[in-house]
């Protein structure tokens, strides 16, 4: 039997909850713009074209942090979205049956280790070996390619890059797995059934059918990339330019505010680090919404048809 | 939208940590007058709580000195260190009872608070140039105008003409210096730039100084940990640390050269003399008529004396009478009393260098007589 006013009552209860979570967001945005009007209003054209950032002087450009933040999250998706992709279908489709779920669990401790662990780990242990055998192994093909010109120092874009990769591997590899897994059994069955080998079962019927859920496990990583700071703030080299080669020092917008807001006292500085905040939601709320018009653009496609 | 809340709470998280700090400060206030009426700790009078916040370089020594403090007295003293921006902004949004800071307030920053805010020097900091030349066997000598121009860039190795001058009986090895500064916001940054400002024309009206300065050359390593990791594993490369840090860790120090002209090391007593002569040499500043003597916004940075280290600085309280009331300010002068006279020797336990004890009696004294002339006269 139907009552009405418990249906009102839980209907009104969801509403309140699914309003609240655009409230805070707006309430966030509101708090961080109003926070960074005074820069927007003085600074605004430096902030979105300026390559200098010099506090005493009070000249805030924040191009080369957003370009450091682009690069180094896009990098670390390129190395990370094929490992993780290949772990999870590892762990679905093809490895051996037994190894699945341990597979599958050590992946995931991934997630569980602290970003200063990280970040030590990147100082103590990356850097060094980059300095010491990976660059030096590489600048010979500087000469052909740009992207690998020295000097080498170690902490550089591709340290932070590299970091963040394993950071992200993760939630990309986690999500990939869950989509997989959700493809029905038949669609594989049906495809052994006319003949596919394994590899085509996986290439023809599974990755396609799973295609809108792996974007968003991408575009899950990539949001932790684009946001996160220790880590990268620590191996990453910390300088305000625009780097040339992977072996450059960069700087991200996340590892700026971490390392400068707990010490700027002045009010132009602080307005400045807001504005770069506001900056970095903005630029977050651009991918979310891109990785939703790709979701809705890939789902449209029939399941089961190939890829291209 | 998880990705979304995951970069969100990021950004947000100093924010939110100012705000639980204001709730702490708060709180604290309510705590202790329900503390009050129920119970008396000393005989002599009721529990006191007063909360700080501000420089992370004196934590160490304050949470020592606020323990030991409260064994003897029933005043609990409660200090977040959070930076000395942190603390600057604390005292003047009148959320703490006092604040703490390696940088002293800008004339625009006092003007802008509204009230007095007072300076109390508690313990003398100093700067450290660390670096790393495998085969070195005698510790570097380096010059001011040499240092600034390393920072520079302009001197670009190691085997530059002017360096091999100031180390004559050592072979310079021919390598690439590669300098490492600090990347966060620093008070021993601001230390570093006050004096390279000092010294240095071109990096006055160049760089220029701050806790956060556009570093002409180099790579930024995080903390004092991240410039000492990045110089350890690199040959050729120099940075600064503060020198509690590079003591603690044995890292090899370059002697400076002072205005008198000779190489000194950062040593506890070469840095206490870099205090002594600064103040010798302003006599107006012990002043004990608060009236018209200036503040004690001193800066040590290339201290007269044969035996002063050049890069030294001060470490402050800062203390607002007005928005605290005459009670509080009595009870945190009877701590910078006791702290400064009668227990300077933990400082030096923990590796920083004590005021020296005149210049200790004298900051006390003035501190009383502003406070007993009841106008807080200049800040």
């Amino acid at each position: 039997m139907q009552s009405p006013l418990g249906d009102r009552l839980y209907r009104t209860i969801t509403t309140v909850c699914a309003a609240a979570i655009p409230f805070v967001l707006v309430l966030l945005t509101a708090v961080v713009v109003r926070a960074a009007w005074p820069a927007l209003a003085l600074h605004a054209g430096d902030l979105a074209f300026g390559r200098t950032w010099d506090v005493p002087h009070e000249r805030f450009g924040a191009v080369p942090a957003v370009v450091g933040t682009l690069l180094s999250s896009l990098i670390a998706l390129a190395i990370a979205t094929p490992l993780a992709l290949g772990v999870a279908i590892f762990t679905v489709d093809i490895g051996p049956r037994r190894l699945h779920e341990p597979v599958a669990f050590l992946v995931n401790l991934l997630a569980a280790i602290p970003s200063v662990v990280y970040g030590l780990w990147g100082v103590f242990v990356l850097v060094p070996m980059l300095r010491n055998t990976i660059m030096p192994a590489l600048l010979p093909f500087g000469a052909v390619m740009p992207l690998f010109r020295g000097p080498a120092y170690g902490p550089s874009l591709l340290a932070a890059s590299l970091v963040l990769a394993i950071m992200i591997l993760p939630y990309i590899a986690s999500v990939s797995r869950e989509v997989l897994r959700a493809v029905p059994q038949t669609q594989r069955e049906a495809a052994l059934a006319l003949g596919a080998t394994r590899w085509e079962v996986v290439r023809d019927a599974v990755l396609p059918a799973a295609r809108s859920g792996l974007i968003g496990g991408v575009m899950l990583g990539l949001g932790r990339a684009l946001g996160e700071t220790l880590a990268v703030a620590m191996v990453i080299g910390n300088r305000h330019a625009i780097p040339d080669s992977l072996f450059d020092p960069a700087y991200t917008m996340a590892s700026l505010l971490a390392n400068e807001f707990a010490e700027a006292s002045s009010d132009a500085h602080l307005s400045a680090l807001m504005a770069v905040a506001a900056l970095l939601l903005l630029i977050t709320l651009l991918v979310n919404l891109l990785a939703r018009w790709l979701v809705q653009r890939v789902a449209t496609g029939l399941p089961g048809s190939r890829w291209t | 939208m998880p990705r979304l809340s995951i970069s969100l709470s990021r950004i947000g998280l100093p924010a939110l940590v100012l705000a639980a700090l204001a709730m702490i400060a708060a709180c604290g206030d309510r705590r202790s007058s329900a503390v009050d009426s129920t119970t008396a700790l000393a005989p002599s009078g009721t529990r006191v709580d007063l909360t700080g916040a501000g420089a992370t370089f004196p934590y160490p020594l304050y949470s020592r000195w606020f323990n030991e403090y409260a064994t003897l007295t029933n005043v609990r003293i409660n200090y977040q260190s959070i930076g000395s921006g942190g603390g600057i902004r604390q005292v003047v949004a009148r959320t703490v009872d006092f604040g703490a800071t390696d940088v002293p307030m800008t004339d625009a920053e006092l003007a802008s608070a509204g009230m007095p805010v007072l300076h109390i020097p508690t313990v003398i900091g100093a700067v450290a140039i660390t670096y790393n030349l495998p085969g070195l066997s005698r510790p570097l000598n380096l010059s001011p105008d040499v240092i600034a121009d390393i920072f520079l860039g302009t001197i670009t190795r190691w085997s530059d003409a002017r360096i091999t001058a100031l180390n004559p009986n050592v072979t310079m090895p021919d390598t690439d210096i590669l300098v490492v500064h600090r990347a966060d916001g620093s008070g021993t940054s601001y230390i570093f730039s006050d004096f390279l400002t000092t010294v240095s024309p071109a990096w006055a009206a160049g760089p220029g100084r701050g806790k956060d300065v556009r570093w002409p050359v180099g790579i930024g390593g995080k903390g004092n940990e991240g410039v000492a990791g990045q110089v350890k594993q690199m040959p050729g490369a120099v940075g600064y640390l503060e020198v509690v840090y590079a003591r603690q860790n044995r890292l090899p120090v370059v002697h400076v050269r002072n205005a008198a002209g000779r190489f000194i090391s950062p040593m506890p007593f070469e840095i206490a003399s870099a205090a002594t002569a600064v103040l010798e040499a302003d006599r107006k500043l012990f002043a004990s008529d608060a009236k018209g003597a200036p503040d004690l916004r001193v800066s040590l940075v290339n201290a007269p004396g044969a035996q002063s280290y050049p890069i030294a600085s001060f470490t402050w309280m800062l203390v607002a009478p007005t928005a605290i009331g005459p009670q509080k300010s009595r009870q945190l002068a009877a701590f910078i009393r006791w702290a400064l006279l009668d227990n300077p020797d933990v400082a030096s336990t923990l590796g920083y260098v004590p005021l020296p004890s005149e210049a200790a009696t004298r900051i006390v004294d003035r501190l009383d007589a502003t406070l007993a002339a009841g106008r807080p006269g200049s800040p």
